[in-house]
Order: C-alpha cells, then sequence, then structure tokens
C-alpha cells in the first residue's frame, strides 16, 4: 500500500566541514499539502532542501517518495522524480533567453535539434499563466529580480513536478507580486502538487500553508497544525525561548548628533535619504528586501560612489571617496556579508583584527607584530570572542564568534559611528543576546550606532529610533514608543500599498 | 567592557618541530639538498666557489623577474607580459646604444622602457578591473613582443659588449670571486623579501590576495598597490632586460621568450600559488636556485633544450596541482 | 504598434554586434582594396587569404568553446606543432597511408593533448592560464623531440598530400579545399550549439557554473569535453597546416593563438563566458585573416604584424567593458525609485 505521504524523510543528517548542517531532521509532506517550513537563519532549512533535491547527499537518514525509499545522487535524479525546487538565491543564466532558462535540461528536441519556436510559445503559455509582463525571448539578466522569480517557477512548473520546493521565495517580492505568487501556489495545488514552502514571514504561512513544521538549530523541532498554533508559541519554537529577556538595551543618555546625511542619491538605488543619528543612539534602519537600506551605507562608507547628497560629521561636511576616508573620519561598517567582506577567513583572528589598523602599531612602513599581538589578543578578549589563540583561523569559528571578531575589528579604528549591517544575520540565539550586549555596551561608550536589520523583534527592541526604507526612499520614521510591527510594516510597504490603492 | 567569562586568549605563537619541518620550504631544501648533490656526482667542478658562482651566473639575470612576480602572485594577480617587456627593454637599451648614446643613458632608457611598460598595465589592470589580468597582460605581451619586432625586424643590435663596465654587469667579478649581478640580486630578493614580510606594505598586498573585496572594507587602497605593484614588475623586468643584455651582448626579437612561464613556475613552485595570499617569499627564493641549479646540472649532462621545455612545464602544471590534490584528500578524510 | 515592431527590429538589427562586425570587415576590405590599387578583390587573393587563414579560422571554433566555459588556451600553437608533426613524421616513414590517415593521426594526438589539458583544468583544478602555458612549453619541447630537431620537406610528402591544400576537388573545382573544411566546420557547430541541446550546455556552464550544476550539469565534463574538442580541431589544422607548407617544421604555428584569442575577442566572445557565437567569430576570423593577408598588400612590413593584433585585442577587450558599463548604466536610470 502506498504511504500517506508523498515525501517522507527520516532522521537526515547531513555534515559539513566542522558544522552539523541537519542533526537527525524528519520531515513528511501530504500529497496536495502546502508545508510551510520555518526556522531561523541558519537552521538548515536551504540544507534541507538540498539533500531532497540531490544537490548535497545526506550522511544519514532515509528518504521515501510515495513510500518507496529512494537515494538520489544528484539533481537529475530528483528531477526525473518529480521534485522541483525554487531556490533562494535565483540560479539563473543570465546570459540566456527566459525560454532557455526555464527549459535548460529538459529541452523540446525533435531529431536532436531544439524546437525553438515551440519552446519560445510553450514558455510563452506558461509565463502567461503566471501574469507575467514580459517575453519568453527575453535575455534573462535584463529582468527584475521578482521577473527572474517568475521564470524559475515557470521552470518548475514546465518539468510538470509533483513536489515544488520553493525557498523564500516572497522575500524580494511586493505586495501585488506576493499575492500572484500566493494564487499560483494555491492553483498549482489544486491541480495535486505538493509544496514545501520556506519563507521568514508569517503572513505567507497563514495564507497559504496547512501544516508547518519548524527547525531550529540544525534539529527537528516540530509540525504543527497552522490553524491550531498561536503566534508566540510558533516563534518560542523557532527561537527557543522567550523573546523578551533576549535584549538588554541599556537606558542611555543621548548626546549631540554625530552623523547627519542629505538628501543621498545613487542613481538607480535611492534617492533623497537624509538622517541624522546622535552619541549613544542607535538608530534603527529597516525595511524589506530591496528597500536598499544597505546600498545606502555602502555610499556613506564610501564602497559606492554617491551621485548627490551631503554627509556631516559634527556638524562638519565631510567628503567620503572610499573606506579609509570613512575610517579616517570615524565611520566603522560592520558589513551583512562577513564572509566575504567582512573578514579574510584564510586568516588568524589576530591579523583580521588589526588589519585596518597596521600602522597604529608599527609605523608607515613597517609592521610591529609584538604590539599587533597584543591589541589582537585585548579586543578579542573585549567581546568575549570562544577561541584557544589569536592564531585560530577564522574559518574555523562558529558564525557568532567570527560576528565578534568583526566587531573586535571595528573597535580597533578610533570611530564615533558604526554602521552595524544586520549584525546577528546567521548566528544562533545564544550568540545573538551576547551581541545584543555588545551593541548596548558600545552606545553606553557613546558610540553612535546605526543598525540595519530585517529582524522585527532586533529592530523593536534595539533601536531608539527607526527609520523605514521602501525602495531606495526613506518612507517613514518612528520613535521607540511609538513603533509597533504593524506600522514599522505598513512604511515597508508603502509603495506596493500605494499601488493597490491606485489600482 | 571586559569579556564577561574573562576567558584568556593565547596571544603567543606555539612553535613546534613538526610543524617547521612539514613546511613546504622544507621540502624544498631537501630537494635542493638533492639537486646539488647530483650536480656534485655529475661534475667534478661544480662543488668549489667558482663553480657554484658560474652555475648560479646562469640563470639570475631571469630571477630579477621573480622577485616583484612573487609580488604579482601573492595580490592574486599574474603577468604574462614580462618576457616581452624583457625584450622591448633590452631593444631599447640596444638601440639606443647603437644610436650613438652613452651606455648609461641607454641602460637608463631601459629601466625606463621596463616601467612605462609596468604602467600601461598597472593602468589597464586597475581602470578595468572587470578584466582578469590574464587576458591584459596576455594582450600587452604581444604589442611589447610586436614592438621588439617592429624595430628591430629579423636583425639583432650588437656591439653591446664594447664597453667594459656594461659586460661586466654580468661577467665582471667582485674580488675576482663574486659576480656582480649575485651580490645585486641577493641585495634586491633582501629588500623584496622585508617589503613583503615585515612591512604594511606587504601586509595588504596578502590581504588584498586572500580577499580583494575585505581588504577593501578594511581601508586598504587595493587598485593603488596593485598599480604599484605592475609598475615595479616591469621596472624589475628592465633590470632583467639589462642583464640579459649584458650577458649576450646583442639582442634579436627573441630575446627572453618563455621567461614569463620561468618566472611564474619558479614562485608557484617556491608555494606562492596563483589564487593569491598564499606562500612566503624564502620559498620562491629556494625555488629560485632549485630550479636554475636543476637546468644547469641538465646541461651539464648534455640534456637538450628541448627536454627541459618539457620539463619545466610539466613541473609547472603539476606544482599547481598538487596542492588542490592534497586539499581533496584532507576534505576527503574529514567526511 | 505594428510601426513600433517594425522599429524595434530595424533597432535590433543595426544593434546587433555581427553588423557591425560586418560593416567593420566590409570597411577595412574596402580601404585595402583601394590603397592596395584593386588587387586585393581579386579571386586569387581572397583564395590566398582563406586558404592561408583556415587553419586560424579552424581553432577560433574550438577556442570559442573554451571562452564560452571561462577558460582559454594559450598552447594551441604547440598543440599545432605537435600533432602536425606527429602525422608527418608516420607519414614520411609510410608513404602509403591515405591522406584521410594523416589527418586522423594528427586529429588525434590533438585529441590527447586536449584531454591532457582539459582534465588538468577541470579536475586538477588548474588555472586555464597556468595550464596551458605549460603545456605550450611542454608541447613545443616534445615537438622537437619527436622530430629529433629535423624537420620533414616537402621531398618527403606524396604529391597528393601537398595538393590537398592547394586544389579544390571538395568544393567542385571552384572553392579551395581547406576553405570547404571550414565552410562545413562552422556550419557544424552552428547547428551544435544552436540547436542541440549539448550545446546549450556550453553556454549554461559558462554563464553560470554555480546553477548549471543544481540542475544536473556535470560542469567538469562539460569544461573538459570544450578543451577536448579544441584539441581535436587543433589537430585537424596541423594537418592543414603541414599540407599547405608541405611541410613540418618544430617552429610552426608560433604565436597562433594570438590570432585566435583575437578572432574570438573581435566576434564578441566575453572573456569571462556565457557570451558569444559562431557567426561572430567568423567575422571576427575573417577581419584577423584580412589585416593579415592585406597589410602586406598596402605597404606594411610584416613585422608590424604582431603589434597591430595586440593593439586589436587590447582595444576590444576594453570596448567589450565599456559597452558593457553603459549598458548596465542605462539599465540603472530606467530603474524608477
Amino acid at each position: 500500500m502506498a504511504s500517506e505521504y508523498v515525501l517522507e524523510l527520516k532522521e537526515i543528517t547531513k555534515i559539513f566541514p566542522g558544522v552539523k548542517a541537519l542533526d537527525k531532521v524528519s520531515f513528511q509532506l501530504k500529497a496536495g499539502e502546502i508545508h510551510a517550513l520555518m526556522g531561523e537563519n541558519g537552521a538548515g532549512k536551504s540544507t534541507f532542501i538540498k539533500v531532497i533535491t540531490g544537490v548535497h547527499k545526506a550522511d544519514g537518514g532515509e528518504m521515501y517518495l510515495n513510500g518507496e525509499k529512494v537515494d538520489f545522487k544528484g539533481p537529475n535524479d530528483s528531477q526525473a522524480a518529480g521534485i522541483a525546487a525554487i531556490y533562494q538565491h535565483v540560479t539563473a543564466y543570465p546570459h540566456l533567453s527566459v525560454a532557455e532558462n526555464i527549459f535548460m535540461g529538459h529541452e523540446k528536441v525533435k531529431h536532436g535539434m531544439i524546437q525553438w519556436k515551440e519552446m519560445y510559445a510553450e514558455a510563452d503559455k506558461l509565463l502567461a499563466q503566471l501574469n507575467a509582463d514580459f517575453k519568453s525571448t527575453a535575455e534573462m539578466g535584463t529582468l527584475s529580480v521578482a521577473q527572474q522569480q517568475m521564470v524559475e517557477i515557470a521552470k518548475a512548473l514546465s518539468s510538470n513536478a509533483k513536489i515544488i520546493i520553493m525557498d523564500e521565495p516572497t522575500a524580494s517580492l511586493t505586495k501585488n507580486e506576493s499575492e500572484n505568487l500566493y494564487r499560483i501556489a494555491e492553483k498549482l495545488r489544486d491541480e495535486g502538487a505538493s509544496i514545501i514552502f520556506i519563507s521568514h514571514r508569517f503572513e505567507d504561512m497563514y495564507r497559504l500553508a496547512t501544516r508547518v513544521t519548524v527547525f531550529r538549530d540544525s534539529k527537528y523541532v516540530g509540525t504543527y497544525d497552522v490553524d491550531k498554533i498561536s503566534n508566540a508559541d510558533l516563534i518560542t519554537a523557532m527561537v527557543g525561548r522567550e523573546i523578551k529577556d533576549m535584549f538588554p538595551k541599556p537606558e542611555i543618555q543621548l548626546g549631540e548628533e554625530v552623523l547627519r546625511v542629505e538628501n543621498l542619491s545613487r542613481e538607480g538605488f535611492f534617492k533623497d535619504v537624509s538622517f541624522s543619528v546622535r552619541k549613544g543612539e542607535i538608530l534603527g534602519l529597516t525595511g524589506l528586501v530591496g528597500a536598499r537600506r544597505t546600498e545606502v551605507i555602502q555610499t556613506i562608507y564610501g564602497v559606492e560612489k554617491l551621485d548627490s547628497g551631503k554627509i556631516f560629521l559634527d556638524g562638519k561636511e565631510v567628503k567620503i571617496k572610499n573606506p579609509r576616508d570613512a575610517i579616517k573620519n570615524g565611520i566603522g561598517l560592520l558589513t551583512e556579508d562577513r564572509s566575504n567582506l567582512g573578514l579574510i577567513l584564510d586568516w588568524g583572528i589576530g591579523r583580521n583584527i588589526t588589519l585596518t589598523e597596521i600602522e597604529k602599531y608599527g609605523n608607515k612602513v613597517f609592521t610591529n607584530d609584538k604590539a599587533e599581538r597584543a591589541a589582537a589578543k585585548q579586543l578579542a578578549e573585549e567581546v568575549d570572542t570562544k577561541a584557544v589563540s589569536i592564531f585560530d583561523k577564522v574559518s574555523t569559528l562558529s558564525g557568532g564568534n567570527q560576528q565578534k571578531v568583526a566587531v573586535s575589528k571595528i573597535l580597533a579604528s578610533d570611530l564615533k559611528v558604526l554602521i552595524m549591517d544586520e549584525p546577528t544575520k546567521g548566528i544562533d540565539v545564544g550568540a545573538k543576546a551576547e551581541i545584543y550586549d555588545i551593541m548596548g555596551q558600545l552606545a553606553q561608550r557613546g558610540y553612535a550606532i546605526i543598525m540595519i536589520s530585517s529582524e522585527m523583534p532586533e529592530v523593536l527592541n534595539m533601536s531608539d529610533r527607526i527609520i523605514v526604507m521602501c525602495e531606495g526612499k526613506i518612507t517613514g520614521e518612528l520613535s521607540r514608543e511609538e513603533a509597533t510591527q504593524e506600522g514599522i510594516l505598513k512604511y515597508a510597504m508603502a509603495k506596493s500599498l500605494k499601488n493597490t490603492a491606485e489600482n | 567592557m571586559a569579556g564577561k567569562s574573562g576567558r584568556e586568549i593565547i596571544a603567543e605563537q606555539p612553535f613546534s618541530w613538526k610543524h617547521l619541518l612539514l613546511r613546504w620550504e622544507s621540502m624544498l631544501i631537501l630537494l635542493l639538498v638533492v639537486v646539488n648533490i647530483m650536480n656534485i656526482a655529475i661534475s667534478d667542478k661544480y662543488w668549489s666557489v667558482t663553480g657554484l658562482f658560474r652555475a648560479t651566473n646562469s640563470f639570475l639575470n631571469i630571477a630579477f623577474m621573480v622577485l616583484p612576480m612573487c609580488f604579482v602572485l601573492v595580490l592574486g594577480d599574474i603577468d604574462i607580459s614580462v618576457g616581452s617587456i624583457l625584450a622591448f627593454s633590452a631593444t631599447m637599451l640596444g638601440v639606443t646604444y647603437n644610436a650613438g648614446a652613452p651606455m648609461i643613458v641607454a641602460v637608463l632608457v631601459a629601466l625606463l622602457t621596463g616601467t612605462v611598460c609596468g604602467c600601461i598595465n598597472g593602468v589597464i589592470a586597475t581602470q578595468f578591473t572587470e578584466l582578469n589580468p590574464m587576458i591584459i597582460t596576455f594582450g600587452t605581451q604581444v604589442v611589447y613582443r610586436g614592438l621588439c619586432e617592429i624595430i628591430l625586424g629579423d636583425q639583432s643590435t650588437g656591439g653591446l659588449n664594447n664597453v667594459m663596465w656594461f659586460s661586466n654587469l654580468y661577467w665582471g667579478k667582485f674580488g675576482g670571486v663574486v659576480p656582480y649581478m649575485f651580490i645585486v640580486f641577493v641585495l634586491c630578493a633582501i629588500v623584496f623579501g622585508i617589503v613583503q614580510h615585515k612591512t604594511t606594505f606587504g601586509r595588504r598586498m596578502y590581504a588584498i590576495g586572500a580577499n580583494r573585496e575585505a581588504a577593501r572594507y578594511s581601508g586598504i587602497n587595493v587598485q593603488g598597490t596593485r598599480f604599484v605593484v605592475y609598475v615595479i614588475t616591469g621596472l624589475f623586468a628592465g633590470v632583467a632586460a639589462i642583464f640579459t643584455a649584458a650577458s649576450m651582448g646583442s639582442i634579436n626579437n627573441a630575446v627572453g621568450k618563455g621567461t614569463e612561464m620561468d618566472a611564474i613556475g619558479i614562485c608557484v613552485l617556491g608555494g606562492i600559488l596563483t589564487d593569491g595570499g598564499k606562500g612566503n617569499f624564502i620559498g620562491a627564493m629556494i625555488s629560485v636556485f632549485l630550479l636554475g641549479l636543476l637546468e644547469y646540472g641538465l646541461g651539464l649532462v648534455n640534456v637538450s633544450s628541448n627536454v627541459m621545455l618539457v620539463i619545466k612545464g610539466a613541473l609547472l602544471v603539476i606544482s599547481v596541482m598538487i596542492p588542490n590534490l592534497k586539499i581533496n584528500v584532507k576534505k576527503k578524510k574529514i567526511a | 504598434m505594428k510601426n513600433m515592431e517594425n522599429k524595434s527590429i530595424l533597432k535590433k538589427i543595426t544593434g546587433s554586434r555581427e553588423v557591425i562586425l560586418l560593416l567593420i570587415v566590409a570597411v577595412l576590405a574596402i580601404f585595402i582594396e583601394i590603397k592596395s590599387g584593386g588587387v586585393f578583390f581579386q579571386l586569387d587573393n581572397l583564395n590566398g587569404m582563406f586558404k592561408n587563414y583556415a587553419v586560424d579560422f579552424v581553432i577560433a571554433i574550438g577556442m570559442m568553446l573554451v571562452m564560452l566555459t571561462g577558460g582559454i588556451d594559450i598552447s594551441v600553437g604547440s598543440t599545432l606543432a605537435l600533432s602536425g608533426m606527429c602525422a608527418s613524421l608516420i607519414f614520411r616513414d609510410h608513404q602509403g597511408l591515405p591522406i584521410i590517415a594523416v589527418f586522423a593521426i594528427a586529429v588525434a594526438v590533438g585529441l590527447c593533448c586536449g584531454l591532457l589539458i582539459g582534465t588538468v583544468i577541470s579536475y586538477g583544478k588548474v588555472p586555464p592560464i597556468i595550464a596551458t602555458m605549460g603545456c605550450m612549453n611542454a608541447f613545443r619541447g616534445a615537438t622537437y623531440l619527436v622530430a629529433h630537431n629535423e624537420w620533414v620537406a616537402a621531398m618527403d610528402f606524396t604529391e597528393s598530400y601537398k595538393n590537398f591544400a592547394q586544389k579544390s576537388y571538395l568544393g567542385f573545382g571552384i572553392v579551395n579545399n581547406l576553405l570547404v573544411i571550414v565552410i562545413i566546420l562552422y556550419v557544424i557547430f552552428y547547428c551544435i550549439l544552436k540547436w542541440t541541446p549539448a550545446g546549450r550546455k556550453i553556454y549554461a556552464v559558462g554563464s553560470n557554473a554555480e546553477a548549471a550544476a543544481v540542475s544536473g550539469i556535470n560542469v567538469r565534463k562539460v569544461k573538459t569535453i570544450c578543451y577536448v574538442i579544441l584539441g581535436g580541431l587543433t589537430g585537424l589544422a596541423g594537418g592543414m597546416f603541414t599540407s599547405l607548407y608541405a611541410s613540418a617544421q618544430g617552429n610552426m604555428g608560433e604565436g597562433l593563438e594570438m590570432d585566435c584569442i583575437a578572432a574570438c575577442v573581435v566576434g564578441g566572445v566575453s572573456m569571462t563566458g556565457g557570451k558569444g557565437n559562431i557567426v561572430g567569430v567568423f567575422l571576427g576570423a575573417l577581419v584577423i585573416a584580412i589585416i593579415g593577408k592585406g597589410l602586406p598588400l598596402i605597404g606594411v612590413s610584416q613585422f608590424w604584424q604582431k603589434a597591430i593584433k595586440g593593439v586589436i585585442i587590447l582595444v576590444f577587450v576594453i570596448l567589450n567593458v565599456l559597452v558593457q558599463r553603459s549598458v548596465d548604466k542605462a539599465a540603472l536610470k530606467r530603474r524608477e525609485i
């Protein structure tokens, strides 16, 4: 007899060098259901998907498809078995046409020749089903992220998949586009497909899913019926503890204004962005994906060129052309992408910490290893990095400890303003609390802090003031007292709300 | 804000013999000893002061290009135009001299030519960062060699050894024992070694090579550093050109062909890999002598230059491949 | 609406790279025709040009495949020498061999060279420039070695072999045999790249190797195969070369990599992979051939060729970047905030 489940995974374990990415995780997918998969960053959701699709090979556990044990050797096998995945980072071929992107690997072939006309027609039909506003002959690289996402969905449709996995599909979509996606997902379900829907957004889950499975710290926590579990319980399941005591924000007397930016603009990215931050203040900068917050602070930090606008430090206008200028003027950046932009993973902790300020320990020409080591030791200990020696390679540390090294690195410079871009991204819950603690202490020391964050609890609890951006513009400002999740969301989706109203 | 746990982090580098002996450089020294023993067995004149200096003089002129090539590779860049810069500089030297200018002017022209060529590489590489330096220097390689052909045609420009002091740059010996070129090389090598490992400039080069974006975010002037290194590379190709010209006395348009491979191959075998941020200067210097003496020894037993080409080519590929295979084995072990 | 469509088609045609290239080819050819006093467009001259540059045309196809995957191969000159030399040596000692067997030997040697390079690059993870630089020297040394520093002279070849490159019996007595090979190969590869899944896989790997791996394409295998094909084509070219010049010398094909890479770069093949097509490469190779054949006609010394080709490579590579930058900038301008 066939199993009740179209897809069942039992005690799946996946180990990467030094990390257990999945620890005996189980999962069951019923026929014709939309099943939400939730969990914090780094909970193991993406790895789990890649195990299902055969991109990664599990180190332990079993997988059953319609009650039969399967063992995928690679993505080809899972595709043949009717599983299609839409990955979080769009995996497109930018130089090729939309139709080719859709049909790559299962082209329409007759007598060994690709039937382009047929393929374009078929692709256009699929796109029409999705209400897409572009043609299948368009070059993929010229499309917007939302449009590319649409192509990915069309790709899944074209393979007639019975099981469709969507990894954070709404993350970069506007409200309208999300609504469109919901309709498509429901239509697919009604046609008999089963869908695994991964998302951070609660509204996605409530709108679509009947059941929800939660992962936390690479482990399986539980599966619940969506209409039977409360919001609070779900958060507890995801985070593992009450969220309140995580934010030890101290009361700080705010000082004078340190940094003020006026009418910053960069063509194609953002326009007329103005704000200021005071000594001891934590300014939250939030918005949905595509709000271009990171782009704004990258120009303040001098990584990208500014088209127009002024930057003032302590009331005086400064010109920042590159990160060196920014650091000299007392602006430091903790990047969102620790492993690619923030740290040199191949290096030891010590060298990473002192890199920005090598000249401070030696002189302009020569380095001074002894002074550097002493400084690195002190800075690393200050933020309580869990490491044996300053010669430990950063790549061997956990995400949380890497972030601490990154923090000590910016503390090595003489700074007034700290810009922290998603400071708790991809680190576990315990380390998060420590990072919040450090942030509070830094504010107390008199740093002006700009915190960019997408995580609502973090924004609400850590910020003295909150600025919300939407598609390259500041759409609202809220004080700590008046800020609520709904209030922020209203501003964050200002543009799509406006569009809906106009329609 | 002291750490809450008061946990201490060690700041002294632990010393271990095992670690030291397992280093790539130790392995190279071992190989160097083997090559020397081989050479001693081949020739009874080899193991003497004159014999050894005769051997080193056979390759050190090209080794001047290894010094900056270390920098280039540490940065994660590559410069395959050095052989052509050498040729162009040497051509300019010869032409200037034969046009009636004093030799010292010709020498300066050669240095200037090398520097300008390096500048051109540097400008293109830093202004068009989208381009892989490989294709840039491939293009300039063709251009520089092409300029030699335009200037020289199929003729050569000779008579350079009529100037005694110039000829002595290569052939002369300090106190009748130590070749001048050897002394110059050692001095240059010391400076380069110090720059690579003891200066802020060197540290920044390693940072750029290990992670160019992270280096930029750390306030390092990435493009400026790259530009300077390309210029130094051109300059030292000019230096190599002077010694090469002094050794040959006349220049044709094929001079220095394939020497870019020698320079890159020496660095790679020395542990300065092409992916940037790896290896150290000592390794490259041992590698200079290892490969140079090997070629000299094989020359003594009349191994043809063709076999040498095959050996050098294979050695280059294999020495890049070995570390990659090692990483694969390590990964398998963990799994 | 109809009008707009026409307009966009017109724009598409004038905006396409191939059309611009075609214009460049025409202007260049006419310029040389006028300057040379009407020599260039003579049938003999054109036939001679295609004959002499057939080798470049053939190898440029393979070079494009390799560059589509984001690689490069600077060893083609040496591969050509090694395969041409091996085939010639065997032919010298076994005069009875049919011509086709000689070409088969050359292709086989080329395939082996390509397989070696491809394996070293995709499985040994050696950067293409290093791997092919090593092989360039190793193959060159090997060429001299197998020939014992000698060369195979015209008298060692049979008449029919020497005639192959001069006659046009494959082309119905009108088109030179070598040119026939070139045309056949371009048609075949045009079809493969445009109409077969295998051909599209090459583009997929070059456009986004990670995505290709996720969708089940064996990236390493595809890359290796591209180098093998290049090796095979270079081997074939080795046979053509020895037939054309009626001799096999150790130094043959030196600097050939420059011509082929230049042809690809001029033809719009991107250095980072994923972009380029066979029509463009044909026109690119044509530009190189016209320059090579045409410059001596208008009194430019052969010694200028190298520098001019080098400048062409640099200019086109940089032009590509500038065009891409302006495209990106225009895209940003269109984005509303």
